[in-house]
């Protein structure tokens, strides 16, 4: 475990308080107790901190640089892995990929969560109700609902979808099966499942708006769509800014979806719909090149980095 | 910050209101949107229903588009369950989720109450520290965590699934924005009484933020019940699977008997499902107090 000492240098360390004995606790100074009990209540979580996720964020960019396979010795080999994966087509597919699932998913689902939370915001007769029925698709887990659009999605005379088309005499649909098709399939039970979410945050931010301004743009007679687009958008600046952030990172991370609908051909067909994060799995535990993949991993941080730095920086101060 | 508006201006645009309104077709616009809103909250469960619905079909009735089985059965329930494989997967996952979720509990709050009401050299660097964490995608954790999980044999375990949810710095984070809002003087009043500070932290604070505790225990559990990406890489032999990763093996290999994969995605869907449906309000309260704040 302490193969890498150097890392643990860069974090706060509890400065452990020698033992408290009777005599020497009581002569210590309020502050100087409640200072002891600080350190005491943060001892096991610093520790836990250290080991479990800076000491392997360390040896995570360490290891990028390195070549291993699991068994034999960690070599350096400097920063082959990464030029060996900025010249493979198959990253700059999969980054392609990646970025799809980002820009369709994060607007297609702000926008539709935007307009269900405006609406359903006005409404009074069961609330509640409809509420829920947009919400409980939020507390379903990927994988089983990937195993049932994964059905929804299968050729006549098994897939739902296909069955409903053909029920209307249109022609079937290959979903899954097509380089074209299968990256939207995929995404959308990702966007379904978490749009309960944003609406409610949307309502949730909705409401905070103080009444008074409606008000006042009520008795200058001021239009329903200058009312939203000079009052109510600007306003839910900070609700946008959260759900555009906190979806974009979900979007880049997506794994579960993919993973669970092409089984058969992970990321398949053709790498069409396979995200970073699948490569990293493939590349890790299919191939153990655990520095090649902890290079990808690397990548991916700083993805996320750039992309979150950059939504906070547009959206927050214009 | 509202309580500047005038009663009188009040008054007059409520009148406003009520007179530029023609009544009839704002009803009726009224009356489209509930009708729209309603549909699709029906669009939205109907994956949902389909799954419920198709768990309690013969196979020879699965690709009938019905909703409602013409021969409802629990057949397929009892299969899976008779297999044994799900319950175990279903015992694993419960008892992983209810451990973590006591475990973040208990240490985000500890740690979000000592960074919150102690004053102390480094507590700034500290808290620091642990939000920075939320930066670090799991992701890139995981190779590292499978080298531990071998070195130490953590692989195929409950502790090599649990350890890395243990504590999380989004609850650090909501804890100790909750302790904000419980008054020193209570804490004060308890040490006066001679409490010891882990008892003020345990008898006076908790209680004090039990709803945030309660928003927070449906987070921690719901992701650690859904989790799929660690459990699936640090176990190996099926009787350590959760449910999701079970699932997607069952799956896989059941790849043509939908009836039977729609089964184990309502085994592991509807234990949520229902307590969403019993404790709904308090849920969504939960969820937006824990989105606002974190």
């Amino acid at each position: 475990m302490a193969s890498n000492p150097s890392i643990h240098d860069t974090t706060p360390q509890a400065t452990q308080p020698p033992v408290a004995q009777g005599g020497f606790y009581s002569r210590l100074s309020i502050n100087q107790k409640r200072t002891l009990w600080a350190w005491a209540f943060l001892a096991v979580p610093i520790l836990f901190y250290v080991v479990i996720r800076f000491y392997p964020t360390g040896n995570a960019m360490v290891l990028s640089f390195q070549e291993w396979n699991l068994l034999g010795d960690r070599t350096w080999n400097g920063v082959d892995n990464y030029i060996t994966l900025f010249s493979d087509p198959v990253f700059w597919q999969v980054f392609r990929n990646t970025f799809a699932y980002l820009l369709i998913g994060t607007p297609v689902s702000l926008v539709i969560s935007f307009i269900i939370a405006y609406h359903l915001d006005q409404v009074r007769f069961m609330h509640g109700t409809i509420r829920a029925l947009y919400f409980v698709p939020f507390m379903t887990s990927a994988v089983a609902m990937a195993w049932v659009w994964r059905w929804f999605y299968q050729d006549v005379p098994i897939g739902l979808f296909n069955n409903m088309l053909a029920s209307v005499g249109i022609a079937q649909i290959d979903f899954l099966d097509s380089t074209t098709n299968a990256l939207p399939s995929i995404l959308a039970p990702a966007i379904w499942a978490g749009l309960g979410f944003q609406i409610i945050i949307f309502m949730a931010g909705l409401r905070a708006i103080p009444r008074t301004f409606y008000e006042a743009a009520k008795i200058d007679g001021v239009s329903t769509w200058t009312v939203l687009w000079e009052i109510t958008l600007p306003l839910l600046r900070p609700t946008i800014v959260f759900i555009v952030v906190l979806s974009s990172i979900g979007f880049l991370r997506i794994f579960d979806h993919v993973f669970n609908m092409t089984t058969a051909n992970p990321g398949g067909p053709l790498n069409s719909t396979k995200p970073l994060v699948l490569m990293i799995y493939q590349t890790a535990f299919d191939s153990f090149d655990m520095g090649y993949a902890a290079a990808q991993t690397v990548v991916l941080f700083v993805i996320l980095l750039i992309v979150s730095l950059i939504q906070l920086r547009i959206l927050k101060d214009r | 910050m509202a309580a500047t508006d005038d009663l009188a201006v009040r008054a007059s645009s409520d009148a406003l209101l009520k007179a530029s309104a023609p009544p009839k077709k704002r009803n009726m616009a009224q009356f489209i949107r509930w009708v729209l809103l309603f549909a699709g909250g029906i669009v939205m469960v109907m994956p949902l229903a389909y799954m419920i619905s198709t768990s309690m079909k013969w196979p020879w009735e699965v690709y009938n588009l019905g909703l409602i089985p013409e021969e409802p059965t629990l057949e397929n329930y009892t299969y899976v369950l008779e297999d044994g494989r799900f319950f175990g997967w279903f015992i694993n996952s419960l008892v992983i989720a209810t451990i973590t979720t006591l475990s973040a509990l208990f240490f985000d709050s500890l740690v979000g109450y000592t960074l919150c009401k102690f004053k102390f050299r480094g507590r700034y660097i500290v808290f620091i520290a642990i939000l920075s964490t939320l930066m670090i995608p799991t992701e890139m954790l995981v190779i590292p965590w499978y080298m531990m999980s071998q070195s130490f044999g953590w692989l195929d375990s409950y502790w090599g699934i649990m350890f890395p949810g243990l504590m999380t710095a989004f609850g650090v984070f909501l804890m100790k924005q909750f302790f904000e809002t419980v008054p020193d003087d209570f804490l004060e009043a308890a040490r006066i009484d001679g409490l010891n500070e882990f008892q003020i932290w345990w008898q006076v604070a908790m209680p004090m933020v039990r709803p945030a505790l309660a928003a927070l225990a449906i987070f921690i559990f719901l992701g650690n019940w859904t989790a799929f990406l660690w459990p699936l890489i640090v176990t190996t032999s099926p009787d350590l699977y959760t449910l999701p990763v079970g699932l997607s093996s069952f799956g896989d290999e059941a790849d043509v008997a939908w009836e039977l994969i729609m089964t184990g995605a309502a085994i592991s869907t509807l234990p949520t499902l229902i307590f969403f449906l019993i404790f709904q309000r308090f849920i969504i309260r939960g969820v937006v107090m824990a989105g606002l704040k974190g």
